[in-house]
This record gives structure tokens, C-alpha cells and sequence, in this order.
């Protein structure tokens, strides 16, 4: 067994528990016996008592009680704890043996079953004599139990069987056999327990007693000792606190001891227990703090304490031990609830464990000679196969004294003991720590410390030479060490794995950390790089490199035959990804420029750089393109021996010039990656994805970018030495060639509301080939609101108004071809039906004939033109309702008339020819039978307005009350510089609704259009009733200043339904001027709603009077 | 006195590592790159709760069997390591503060140089031989 000798011994690491036996069970044969025993063992659960139970035949033997000793006066002990006793009173010496026996109350052979059992209870007194273990008896019984004192038979006879037996009556339990058994079982174990802590509690007293005898200056060990039992017997009574306070005391005794080099280890593997105990019970507690610190005191007080310095390794694998078994308390502490955090975790001890178990296989390479050979008889061999003593060496036990009883013994001790620690697997032991360690970290989110133990396990995998599992986990971790950019520690972990590369005669991986080796990253001084480089080149002309330094000889020499057979094979060429590295060559490739037309030559460069020592020499360089085609242009191949040299230090420029496919227009070419093979005899390819680049140079891109003042980055200007400023141009897009064509367009913006827009476009070839199949796409640009295409219609013809049919945008209007400097030109009519700005776009496209670099190449080219064209209504126009006094009117009184104004205000910046106007009436009727449009003709300009007038009515019949829509206004207008065979454009206009009155009483007057002084005015009133009822009707006439009258100043007349009746004044002027006419008050007095306010709007107020003339001017006027 | 010190960029690389000769170079520059986690650690956790009032000086990172090792986050979350031999038990915290200020100042004069590109290794002369001050002196 691997470190058996450090291994805990498991009895003081298990949770101590009373020990109980249980005797006369048959647990084989007999059934109900059976269930008894399992009701015990089984479901041992934490709210059970901590009983550990054991089936003991009846006249099994316990271990002999030695003699107890009356006196320790002349006793010299030979040692602190005999390595068998905690396990005698875990499971060899009972706190308690109970006996099972089978017999009820009212057997009928009671007397010899009686004494059947008090021989039994003997046989087992007897096999324990001296000891203090109480004995108990259960009797197992068929029947049910009466509830005490009622049944008398039962309690006489009981207490003649605890006589017969001597024993007590809370030593007698009765365990019917019933339903109820698990639960009596759990009662008879709490009964058991409480007579285990009684036995502990004694056996306490007893080892207590002892410490009276003891002097100070012989029976140091025998305080240790004691202390330990106490503290053990107290576990075993689960009285932790107590057992933790003994644990201590014993701990500082044993630190007490005068320590020398022949029990050093004694002393020291009896502290390492008791520290156990301590920690374990601190955990228990829920004291971690605790626990830690008497780990730190533990350990500082043994860290010196290394005993013969021929066996140091023994106290690095104890001090190993320590550690990593608080790590395992630690680490179940944590796993039954506690918490840990990044710094105090169980990963820290794996971790120290494992350095000492470093320390231990250092100490016992030096210590252990190769050579030696085993004495005869092997002083590690003892009679009893074992130690009576923790802690002792086996040729010497139970030896006390300071030096040892005979040095030639202790010669051959000594040298089995290095012949043993020679076999020890060290390794193993160091990755199994570690490993723990790795666990630990990883789940405390120490990234960082779990990379430095994976290089440590690599390392120890490397010294195991077990290379494959090292290369795997360095390789592992580089990884991080490289993106932290930490170029030391980096080194040191290539610098082992090129080693396990060599020693594994694996070339690819030889070669990769070799040129990582070689590279800026590394550390390494310049000479260890040449030979490094020397062992590269060897390897590409497929000869055997030199060993790494640092390789055993063995190792080396079985390494070299590998390579030999690798070189025998020569194998296929290989090829190393190195973008994830810093390799030796660093390489960058760039386009020249973001962008080249498709007639350019595309060029790109790739620039080359090395960083080892010694020029390098390849053989072909390629780079690869996302478009396949291209990578034949994209090849430098050294033409039979000369190779291409690399100079350390100086940057190698290599361009390539290709044409680009036309089918490659508006596409993105790629590098997808570049190649360069090295090798003599041996090839090996270096491969970069996309366009080179490798860890390190995104970081120094981005310093040597601080650094820099804002210089210009012109593709072309490149400066030798400013190599890590350069930066990468993976990509180029292919555009199409520059079209030399001109586009023009002229319109007359704005573009009025529903007109057809016109818009000529002129094209002018200024190629020099045949422009040809030149095509236009004209329209509304798309990707504009989606409303916008419903909105507006393109057409070519603009000899009829375009309707919803013709679409927004017209794709591939063919032109022609174009030879050069011609001149094609096209109206486009667009007509928009809602305003609001909208832009159109003009494409054209052509293709032609060009030559690139010889070749000749047909492409296309296309120019767009696009333009903002706002749409405007030519002209607002207003309607209103007058009354034929021309007042504004809210209402209309039926079949009475009215006047219908309307006022076309041009908005539009252009002058407007507006041919017609027209009514389509609803409701209304005219009073004209065809009323002729008053704006036929007219030209309105900006902001001049057009007016019409109509006069209508409203038919009787129509319905008197609500809104009634009236019609439409429908102009015909065009722009008047427009050609005369432009389609004219009908522009309706909604008219305003109006509100219908009825009247029942309608009166108009009939006057002359003017009045003179003195002369008589004839007016007649008419009034009508429209009503179908009698109308009841009161008149008077207002006197007036102005006027004399002659008439009925006031009447009362009847007028019968639809009849009308007359009424005749003679009025006389008085005065000139407008005169207000005399007031007509009117009432009804059947229809009260009506008044004279109503009825006197039909009514004219006003009249001119003119004064009174000369009668020459009378007989001129009548002359005339 | 010290027996390695370390500045550390931003971007977790190192900027600056001096140890004392004669011992094992390597271990120096593991034991500073593991103390980043706990101090990577530290600073999201005062992140977290007050990013302007936090302490510059994080205290002593992790106890290691034979070093102490001290960190320090300067506002530009430049991390100074100082690593301490752990039998030097006369060192207080004190003086460990008073290092990392003078670390911290004359850091802050090599910032100030206007040849010196920020990120790259510091190379100056001046902030060297303060660092020797502070190391333990080679006897």
C-alpha cells in the first residue's frame, strides 16, 4: 500500500459510538430473531441514538482485562498509545452486553427456564471479569404485556429472575414479539445508551483515578496517554465538549515531551492524532475558525521538528499527511454545510500537501542511494506483524531512552526504512494532491491558481514520465498564460513540454513549441535560442535533433531511437495552425486598399518577419482566398534549390496582383488564410487563418497605436521598422467600374397635386467604347413609406392622365445603345396624388467592353441619380353660402334663393390656364338652367384668386330640417406652360354641407331699385303663407323720418294655405342718401315662433335715395 | 523588506516583476499571477458597491506557508504585488501601506514620462532603484 505508514489508522477517524453487544441471537436460523436485529441495524438514522451493535454468541470472549496495577511506582511505560487500543473499545470491549432470551411470564417450564438464564447472564459475567461492562437481559415474549402492576405473576416473577440472575431491575427489559416492534426496539436502545454513558462515564473515573500515582518525571507518556483515553471515553459518551477540552490538554502534554530523535516520530504521530481529533470536533462544532487556528499552531510547533535528518523524508510525508487530511475535514465540513471562501479553502491544504509530498520525493532521491540492498533479516519485520506502540520504530520498541540500544541495528533500521521510501510512488502521490487541489480552486474561482497547479501535475506527470498526460495538461494551460501575456511563465512551461515533445520523439509538437521558443514571446537567452533553432532546422532536413538539456541520460539515449525511427518513416508532410501561438515567423497580409473596381488590379502584400537568431529559408508561400479562383495568382514558389530567405529582424515584403472576376461585383473577397512551407527533406507547412496575426499582435497593435502620432494611414506609405503599427486588411470588396456617363435631369419643381409631373432625362455616353444596352429604371426610389407607391404613378406617355394601374417605379426601360458622346434623352411623367416630398430615383445601366492589365473584360456599370421632388396643391379653393342680400347665411330656407360663392386661390409658383369650372349639384337646383363657368380661360398666377358665383335654390319638396350635403366643384386646369396637347387635370372640390330651414310665412318686397326726394316709391310686399293652415296675419308699418307713406299703417288679414297676398305702399322720400325703408312688423299670432325679426331678413332694409334733381337736368335726362 | 515586487497592467500582464536573486525566480512570478485571482476577486466585490470610495490598498491577499503577498489596485486598476517572507514578522501593515504609496508615486512619475508608451514594460531607471530600496538586500 502506497503511504501506508501515514495513513490515519481508520478507528481515529470514524465517529466513536457506545459499543453494545447483543448475545443469545440467532440471527440465521431464527426468524423472529432476525427481525430484531434488523429493527436494530436498519434505518440508523441521526435521530437515533449513536449505538454501534454487534451480534456476539453467548460464550463469545471478550478480551482479558489485565490485572489492574495498584501501584505505578516502579512502572516505566514504554511508549503513549498501544496502537490496538481504540479499536478494543470500539468493538471488542462492550459498554454494555445485553442477552436475549426467550420466555414469557406464564411459561410453563418457568423454573428451569429461569436458571437456564441465570447461567447464561454467568457465562457472560465470566468472560468479563474485571471489566466494568454492565449486562443486561430482554426477554423476548409472544404475548402482549399487561400495563405494569396489574399483572402480578408478571412482577413476582420478574423480580425472582433478577435475583436469580443478580442483576437490577433496570436491567431486565421485556421485548414482546408484536407489531410494534420497531418502535419497543427504539425504546430498549435509548435504555442501552443510557447504561453505555454509564459504563463511559465510569471508565472515565477509573483513568481519572490513576493520575494520583503519576510522578512528572517517569510517566510523562502516561499524562499524554491518559489525557487521550478520557478524551476518547468521552467521545464514545458523545459528550464532545468535553472530549475537545481533554483532546486539548493532551495535545499540549504531548508537546511537553522531551523530544529526541528516537521518539520524534512517536511524539509527532501522536500529535498529528490529537490534532485530528481536535480539528475534526472544531468542525463538529461548527468552528471552523477554531479548527484552523490550532492547525496553524499544530503546525508550527512540528514544522521544526524533523527528527534524524537521514530520514527527513519522513517528516516531509507526515508534515504532507497533516495537511492534507485537515483539507479532507475541511473539505466534509464544507460538505455538510459549512462555507468557504477564495482564500480559506480546502484547496490551499491539497495544495501545501502536495508541496511537501515534492519536498518528501526530493529528500528521498538524495537520501536513498539507487544501490542499496536490502538487510537480511528485515528490521522492519516484527513478530506480531505490527507495532505495539503508535509511533515506534519497529527494531526498537517500547525503547524509551534517549539513545538507541544498539547502532548497528539502528544502521540496517535506517537503511530499510530509504529502501521502502524508494518504492513509494511519489509522483502518484503528488497529481493525486494536486489534482484535489485543481478541484478545490476551481470551484473557488482561482483561475489562476488552478493553471499553476496544472503545470505543476504536467511536471510531476513529466518527472512520472508518464509525457502524454503532461504534454495534454500543459498544453492545457499555456493557453491561458499566453492570452495573460505572461512571457516568462509561459517560457518555462514550453521549455518542459518541448522536452516531453523530444523525449516522445513527437515531431509536430516538437516543432510548434520550438518555433514558440524561438519566438518574440519567448524569454530564452539568444544562445539557448540557436541551439533551439540548430534542433529545429535539423528536424526540417528529417535529421535527429540534439537532446534537450535537462533530460536524463536514459531517458535521452531511448528518445534518440524514436527519433530514428520517425526519420526512417519521413511520414507526410504536416501542417501547424500557428495562429494561436507566437511563432518564430510572424506574418501579415493586407489588401491594399478597403475597396478596387472591378477594372483595377487587386494587389495585396503579405509581409513576413522573423524573430529567431539565424536567417530562415522557405520554399513557397500561398495565400488562400474566399473565392478559389484567385489563389493561383496568389502563389511564390522558390524555383528548384534557391529558397527564399528570411533576414532576423527585417520585414519581407511579397506582393500578388490578380483580376477580379465581373461575376465577383459587389462581393467581398476574403483571405481565408496563407501558407508557407519550410523544410528540407522534410515540409512542413505554416498555416495562418485569415490574414495572419498570431496572440500577441492584436496587444502590440494596440500599443504601437498609442504610441503613434495621428500619421496618415496611407495603404501605400508603409515605413520599414514600424512593423507592429501595420495593421491587417483581410477584405476587399470588388465594386463595379466607374461609369463615364452623364445623367441629367430638368423638371420645374414643385409638382403640383394630381398633375402629370414631367421630368426629362438627357444621358450622355462619355465612354470610349459602345455604351450598350443601356437601360433605365425610373421611379419612386423604394424603401420609402409604403404609402408613398400607392400615392404616385410613373408612365412614359404623357398624352393621357395616368391612373391607379401604372405602378411607382418603371424597371429596365431599354435605351439603346450609346456610341460615344451621343446623347439619349426621356420624359418620365410622374403624377403624385397626395403631397408631401418623395424622392425618385434614375438608373442607368450599361455594359461595356474595357481591358484590365491585357485582359479584356466586360462590365457593367450603372449610375444613379436621384432627386427630391416635393409635391404641392396648385390652389386652395373656399365655398360659402350667401343670401341674395348677400349676408352670410347659417341656414337656407327652402325654395327660397340663394348664392353660392366659391374662391380658387392659386398656391402654386407657376402660373395656372384653368379651363373650365362646373357645379354637380345634389340637392340644389339653379335658378340658371345651364349656368356657364365665369373662369373659363382664366390664367391665375401665384397667389391670385378666381371667384365665381351661382345662384340656387333649394326645391320645396326637399325636407326642411338638417344638413344636406350640396355638391361638387369640379375645375379643369392645366399649367399654362404646358403644351397644348397636355391632358388637362379635374380637380373636384367637395362643397360645404348646409342646414335647411322651413318657414311658414315668406314675405318679399318689390321696389325700385332706387328712391328720389320727393317722389313717390311704389313697393309691394308679398307674403306668403306655407303653411297648410289659415294663417292669421297682423301688419303695422313703423313710422319713419325719412319717409312719408301712404297705405294701411295697420291691418289684420287672413291668408289661406299656398295663397299669397299682396300689399301696396306708396312710400315718399324725404331725404337722399341710403335710407333705412320703414319697419314692416309682422306678427302671427297663431305661430308665435315666428316674429318680425324672422320674417324681416327677406326683407331689404335700405334703400339709395337720390335727391332731387334740376328739371333741366329732369328734361335732359328725358331728352335722353 | 520585500522579497518580490510586481506591477501588473491592467489587462493582467506584467508590467514590472523584481525578486530577490539567488532564489527561484519562477515560484515569484507564479506566486504573483495566482495572487491575481484574489485580487481580481477584491476589486469586483468592491466594485460592486462603491466603485469611486474603494481603498487603493486591498491588504494581504493570501497567506502562502513561506510568504505573505500584499496587493494594491491603483485607480487605473494597475495591481502592485508585494510579496513578504512570512518569518518577517516585523513588518506592520503600516509599513506595507507606506511601500505601496511609495510604489504607487514613483509608478506615477514613470507615467508621467512622455517617452513612455502606457502598457509597455517599465524600464526606468529611477523606479528600478527605488525598488531595490524596498527588496531585501541580497547579503
Amino acid at each position: 500500500m502506497a503511504g501506508s505508514q501515514w495513513e490515519l489508522p481508520p478507528e481515529l477517524c470514524c465517529r466513536p459510538m457506545a459499543f453494545v453487544a447483543l448475545t443469545g441471537l440467532d440471527v440465521t436460523y431464527n426468524a423472529v430473531h432476525r427481525a430484531i436485529w434488523d429493527a436494530f441495524c436498519a434505518n440508523r438514522r441521526a435521530d437515533r441514538v449513536p449505538i454501534s451493535f454487534k451480534v456476539l454468541p453467548g460464550d463469545h470472549e471478550y478480551p482479558k482485562c489485565r490485572t489492574k496495577r495498584t501501584s505505578y511506582e516502579w512502572y516505566i511505560p514504554k511508549g503513549i498509545l498501544k496502537t490496538g487500543w481504540m479499536n478494543k473499545h470500539l468493538n471488542l470491549v462492550p459498554a454494555l452486553v445485553v442477552l436475549f432470551y426467550e420466555l414469557d411470564w406464564d411459561d410453563p417450564q418457568w423454573k428451569e427456564k429461569q436458571s437456564e438464564c441465570a447461567t447464561k447472564v454467568e457465562i457472560v459475567r465470566t468472560s468479563l471479569q474485571g471489566r466494568n461492562t454492565k449486562v443486561a437481559v430482554v426477554l423476548i415474549q409472544k404475548k402482549t404485556p399487561l400495563p405494569p402492576g396489574e399483572d402480578l405473576v408478571a412482577s413476582e416473577r420478574a423480580s425472582s429472575l433478577c435475583n436469580a440472575c443478580d442483576l437490577s431491575g433496570k436491567s431486565l427489559f421485556v421485548l414482546p414479539h408484536t407489531d410494534h416492534l420497531v418502535g419497543y426496539i427504539i425504546r430498549l436502545e435509548n435504555a442501552f445508551y443510557e447504561h453505555a454513558q454509564t459504563y463511559y462515564y465510569t471508565e472515565i473515573r477509573r483513568v481519572k483515578s490513576h493520575k494520583e500515582f503519576l510522578n512528572k518525571t517517569t510517566h510523562q507518556l502516561l499524562f499524554v496517554r491518559h489525557q487521550f483515553k478520557i478524551a476518547f471515553f468521552s467521545e464514545l459518551k458523545q459528550d464532545t465538549q468535553n472530549a475537545l477540552k481533554y483532546y486539548r490538554t493532551a495535545y499540549s502534554l504531548v508537546h511537553e515531551l522531551r523530544a529526541h530523535e528516537t521518539n520524534m516520530l512517536e511524539i509527532k504521530t501522536m500529535a498529528g492524532f490529537i490534532n485530528y481529533k481536535i480539528c475534526r470536533l472544531c468542525f463538529q462544532h461548527n468552528t471552523p475558525l477554531d479548527a484552523i487556528a490550532q492547525f496553524r499552531k499544530h503546525i508550527d510547533l512540528c514544522k521544526k521538528k524533523i527528527g534524524s535528518a537521514e530520514l527527513a523524508f519522513e517528516h516531509t510525508a507526515w508534515m504532507s499527511k497533516q495537511f492534507q487530511s485537515f483539507g479532507e475535514l475541511f473539505d466534509e465540513a464544507i460538505k455538510l454545510g459549512l462555507t468557504a471562501i477564495q482564500t480559506q479553502n480546502p484547496g490551499f491544504y491539497y495544495q501545501q500537501a502536495a508541496c511537501y509530498s515534492q519536498d518528501r520525493k526530493l529528500m528521498a532521491q538524495q537520501l536513498c542511494q539507487a544501490g542499496a540492498i536490502c538487510p537480511a533479516p528485515d528490521p522492519l519485520d516484527t513478530p506480531t506483524r505490527g507495532l505495539e506502540f503508535y509511533g515506534q520504530r519497529p527494531w526498537r520498541q517500547g525503547h524509551q531512552s534517549i539513545d538507541p540500544p544498539d547502532a548497528e541495528k539502528e544502521r540496517t533500521g535506517i537503511l530499510a526504512l530509504q529502501i521502502k521510501e524508494r518504492d513509494v510512488p511519489h509522483s502518484e502521490l503528488i497529481i493525486a494532491l494536486l489534482s484535489n487541489a485543481v478541484a478545490q480552486f476551481k470551484k473557488y474561482k482561482c483561475p489562476r491558481m488552478k493553471s499553476h497547479l496544472m503545470v505543476q501535475m504536467g511536471e510531476e506527470y513529466y518527472h512520472a514520465k508518464d509525457y502524454t498526460k503532461a504534454l495534454k495538461l500543459l498544453d492545457y494551460v499555456m493557453c491561458d498564460y499566453r492570452t495573460e501575456r505572461w512571457w516568462g511563465l509561459l517560457t518555462a512551461i514550453l521549455t518542459t513540454a518541448v522536452r516531453c515533445a523530444y523525449l516522445m520523439a513527437n515531431i509536430k509538437d516538437y516543432m510548434t513549441y520550438c518555433m514558440e521558443l524561438l519566438g518574440r514571446a519567448s524569454t530564452l537567452k539568444e544562445e539557448q535560442k540557436s541551439r533551439i533553432e540548430k534542433n529545429l532546422f535539423n528536424v526540417l532536413k528529417n535529421e535527429v535533433p540534439d537532446p534537450e538539456p535537462e533530460c536524463e541520460p536514459s531517458g535521452a539515449s531511448a528518445a534518440a531511437a524514436l527519433w530514428k525511427d520517425c526519420m526512417a518513416l519521413s511520414g507526410p508532410e504536416f501542417s501547424i495552425e500557428v495562429q494561436d501561438y507566437v511563432p518564430f515567423i510572424q506574418c501579415k497580409a493586407r489588401f491594399l486598399a478597403p475597396s478596387f473596381h472591378v477594372d483595377q488590379l487587386i494587389r495585396l502584400q503579405v509581409l513576413l518577419r522573423v524573430d529567431c537568431p539565424h536567417p530562415v529559408s522557405f520554399n513557397k508561400l500561398s495565400v488562400s482566398l474566399s473565392n478559389q479562383v484567385y489563389n493561383q495568382w496568389c502563389v511564390l514558389e522558390s524555383s528548384g534549390q534557391d529558397k527564399i530567405c528570411l533576414s532576423p529582424g527585417e520585414t519581407s515584403c511579397f506582393s500578388f496582383n490578380f483580376v477580379a472576376k465581373t461575376q465577383d461585383v459587389g462581393k467581398k473577397i476574403e483571405m481565408t488564410g496563407i501558407e508557407l512551407m519550410l523544410g528540407s527533406g522534410r515540409w512542413v507547412f505554416l498555416s495562418w487563418r485569415g490574414a495572419g496575426g498570431d496572440a500577441a499582435s492584436a496587444h502590440e497593435a494596440l500599443q504601437a497605436s498609442r504610441l503613434s502620432r495621428p500619421r496618415g494611414h496611407g495603404t501605400e506609405a508603409w515605413q520599414e521598422g514600424d512593423w507592429d503599427s501595420l495593421t491587417i486588411q483581410h477584405s476587399t470588396m470588388i465594386i463595379s467600374r466607374i461609369p463615364k456617363i452623364s445623367v441629367q435631369l430638368s423638371h420645374q419643381p414643385p409638382a403640383l397635386n394630381n398633375e402629370m409631373y414631367c421630368i426629362t432625362l438627357t444621358v450622355q455616353s462619355q465612354e470610349e467604347g459602345v455604351a450598350r444596352d443601356v437601360r433605365l429604371t425610373a421611379g419612386l426610389k423604394p424603401g420609402q413609406d409604403a404609402n408613398l407607391s400607392q400615392a404616385t404613378h410613373v408612365t412614359l406617355n404623357g398624352a393621357q392622365v395616368c391612373d391607379a394601374s401604372d405602378p411607382a417605379l418603371l424597371p429596365d426601360i431599354p435605351l439603346g445603345d450609346l456610341n460615344p458622346g451621343d446623347k439619349v434623352e426621356r420624359c418620365v411623367y410622374v403624377r403624385c396624388v397626395s403631397t408631401g416630398p418623395r424622392v425618385f430615383l434614375f438608373h442607368v445601366a450599361y455594359s461595356i467592353n474595357t481591358s484590365v492589365d491585357g485582359q479584356e473584360i466586360n462590365c457593367n456599370c450603372h449610375k444613379d441619380e436621384t432627386v427630391t421632388i416635393e409635391t404641392v396643391e396648385p390652389f386652395d379653393v373656399s365655398a360659402k353660402f350667401v343670401s341674395t342680400k348677400f349676408e352670410p347665411l347659417e341656414r337656407v330656407v327652402v325654395d327660397v334663393p340663394f348664392v353660392l360663392m366659391t374662391d380658387l386661390l392659386s398656391s402654386s409658383p407657376w402660373p395656372l390656364l384653368l379651363h373650365s369650372s362646373s357645379l354637380q349639384l345634389v340637392t340644389m337646383t339653379t335658378c340658371v338652367p345651364q349656368p356657364q363657368s365665369q373662369l373659363e380661360q382664366v390664367v391665375l398666377q401665384t397667389g391670385e384668386c378666381a371667384s365665381e358665383c351661382f345662384c340656387l335654390q333649394c326645391p320645396p319638396n326637399a325636407d326642411g330640417n338638417g344638413t344636406v350635403a350640396t355638391g361638387q366643384y369640379v375645375i379643369s386646369w392645366k399649367r399654362e406652360s404646358s403644351s397644348p396637347d397636355t391632358p388637362l387635370v379635374n380637380t373636384t372640390v367637395p362643397l360645404p354641407h348646409i342646414l335647411l330651414e322651413n318657414v311658414p310665412l315668406y314675405i318679399h318686397a318689390e321696389l325700385p331699385s332706387f328712391g328720389r326726394v320727393r317722389e313717390t316709391l311704389p313697393v309691394r310686399y308679398h307674403i306668403e303663407n306655407r303653411t297648410a293652415l289659415v294663417q292669421e296675419v297682423e301688419m303695422a308699418v313703423e313710422p319713419s323720418d325719412a319717409f312719408m307713406f301712404s297705405g294701411l299703417k295697420q291691418v289684420r288679414l287672413h291668408i289661406l294655405p299656398g295663397a299669397e297676398q299682396q300689399m301696396l305702399y306708396n312710400y315718399y322720400p324725404l331725404m337722399a342718401g341710403y335710407q333705412s325703408l320703414p319697419q314692416l312688423n309682422i306678427s302671427l299670432p297663431r305661430c308665435p315662433a315666428t316674429h318680425t325679426h324672422t320674417l324681416r331678413r327677406f326683407l331689404p332694409q335700405r334703400i339709395f335715395v337720390k335727391p332731387q334733381g334740376r328739371q333741366l337736368d329732369d328734361a335732359f335726362i328725358a331728352a335722353a | 523588506m520585500a522579497v518580490c515586487i510586481a506591477v501588473i497592467a491592467k489587462e493582467n500582464y506584467p508590467l514590472y516583476i523584481r525578486s530577490v536573486p539567488m532564489q527561484n525566480e519562477l515560484k515569484f512570478h507564479y506566486t504573483v499571477h495566482t495572487s491575481l485571482d484574489v485580487v481580481e476577486e477584491k476589486i469586483s466585490a468592491a466594485g460592486k458597491a462603491m466603485a469611486d470610495q474603494r481603498e487603493l490598498y486591498l491588504g494581504l491577499l493570501y497567506p502562502t506557508e513561506d510568504y505573505k503577498v500584499y496587493g494594491y489596485v491603483t485607480n487605473s486598476k494597475v495591481k502592485f504585488v508585494i510579496v513578504v517572507d512570512s518569518s518577517n514578522t516585523s513588518l506592520r501593515d503600516n509599513e506595507i501601506r507606506s511601500m505601496f504609496r511609495k510604489l504607487h508615486n514613483s509608478f506615477t512619475d514613470v507615467m508621467c514620462n512622455p517617452f513612455y508608451n502606457p502598457g509597455d514594460p517599465v524600464q526606468s531607471k529611477a523606479f528600478d532603484s527605488m525598488v531595490s530600496g524596498m527588496m531585501v538586500q541580497a547579503s
